[in-house]
């Protein structure tokens, strides 16, 4: 899933503070598995918003709401007969979703409630870690499931580096050395082979170095 | 009321806020003792939540409180009543209520029985 933190309460407040009448929205996906932009968190935030501006002599109207998908224009067009009624958009989706809301609605302020994270994993309730990077040439059934972009600081595609002990990554003591992992994983399935078949370079024309990507896909047209 | 402190969502106890209340007292089964194996446990998370809150926000994370005690223990529960009541009295209103210039009425006293 798309990760994501909130936004501490004061920059929200103070991106909130030109306006008097907004709307809360939430999205159905990722960010509601992650709690993080859900309709309970449109609830906590929009209560939060009220009771500090309130409490602040200058009220605020909300609306609440919370659309299945922020990245979806289906979704998105729901929002625009509500426009013309309020001043400004707060949404607690993904930056894909910030964003596709900004460009659908090009006169109305679309504002982040949540600093989007990563595509990771529930490591358990609370906690979550990062998987992929999206670099567009997946090789994990070489790497024996681990992605050494992801897992790897130095995202090397050739083995451990001398910052490499015992496991552990020199970036910091909790983090495990990618290539470690994949290296006892290809170990542990016998695969030891596939070490060796490892491309000699990656093309990062796939990934972000190509610029914003964009998927076409003509059967689906 | 509600049957289980489980039920109870951040949200919630936010709304309470905003309608007035210069204190909220949320009073959860003994833990360990929750009917529904982990209600109270998680209403002691979603409290804690709510404090952290009204501290960023300047409501004062001290009008939230969560106490504990079985249904048995009724001399108990009026002594954490009146204690938060004069703890959220020495308080005074809430921010809201200052600037919605309305001081919380007195409760009636109950009869009684």
């Amino acid at each position: 899933m798309i990760t994501g933190t909130p936004k501490p309460i004061e920059e929200i407040l103070e991106m909130v503070e030109p306006y008097t009448n907004i709307i809360v929205a939430g999205c159905h996906g990722c960010v509601t598995v992650c709690r993080v932009g859900g309709q309970k968190e449109v609830e906590v935030l929009s209560s939060t918003l009220r009771l500090a501006r309130e409490s602040g002599g200058r009220k605020i109207e909300i609306n609440e709401l919370s659309l299945e998908r922020q990245c979806d224009p289906e979704y998105v067009e729901t929002l625009r007969p509500l426009l013309g009624d309020h001043e400004a958009i707060l949404s607690i989706a993904c930056g894909a979703g910030i964003q596709f809301l900004a460009e659908k609605f090009g006169k109305t302020p679309i504002l982040p409630g949540i600093n989007t994270g990563f595509l990771g994993v529930t490591e358990r309730q609370g906690e979550w870690s990062e998987r992929c990077q999206g670099c567009g040439d997946c090789v994990l059934h070489l790497t024996g499931g681990i992605c050494p972009v992801t897992r790897c600081a130095k995202q090397l595609f050739h083995g451990p580096c001398g910052g490499s002990t015992a496991g552990v990554c020199e970036v910091a003591a909790n983090v495990p050395c990618g290539w470690q992992m994949i290296i006892d994983r290809l170990k542990a399935l016998d695969q030891m082979d596939n070490y060796l078949k490892l491309k000699p370079y990656k093309g990062w024309d796939v990934s972000r170095d190509g610029g914003p990507r964009r998927i076409v896909r003509e059967d689906m047209i | 009321m509600l049957p289980c402190t489980g039920r109870i969502e951040e949200s919630l106890l936010l709304r309470a806020f905003e309608n007035g209340a210069d204190g909220v007292m949320v009073i959860g089964c003994l833990e360990g003792d929750c009917h529904y194996v982990s209600g109270n446990i998680r209403a002691r998370e979603r409290v804690k939540r709510v404090y952290a809150i009204l501290d960023q926000i300047k409501i004062g994370p001290e009008r939230i409180r969560m106490y504990n005690l079985s249904a048995g223990e009724g001399a108990k529960f009026a002594a954490f009543a009146s204690e938060f009541v004069e703890k959220i009295m020495a308080l005074g209103p809430s921010p809201i209520n200052v600037v919605r210039g309305k001081v919380t009425e007195q409760a009636p006293e109950e009869e009684a029985l």
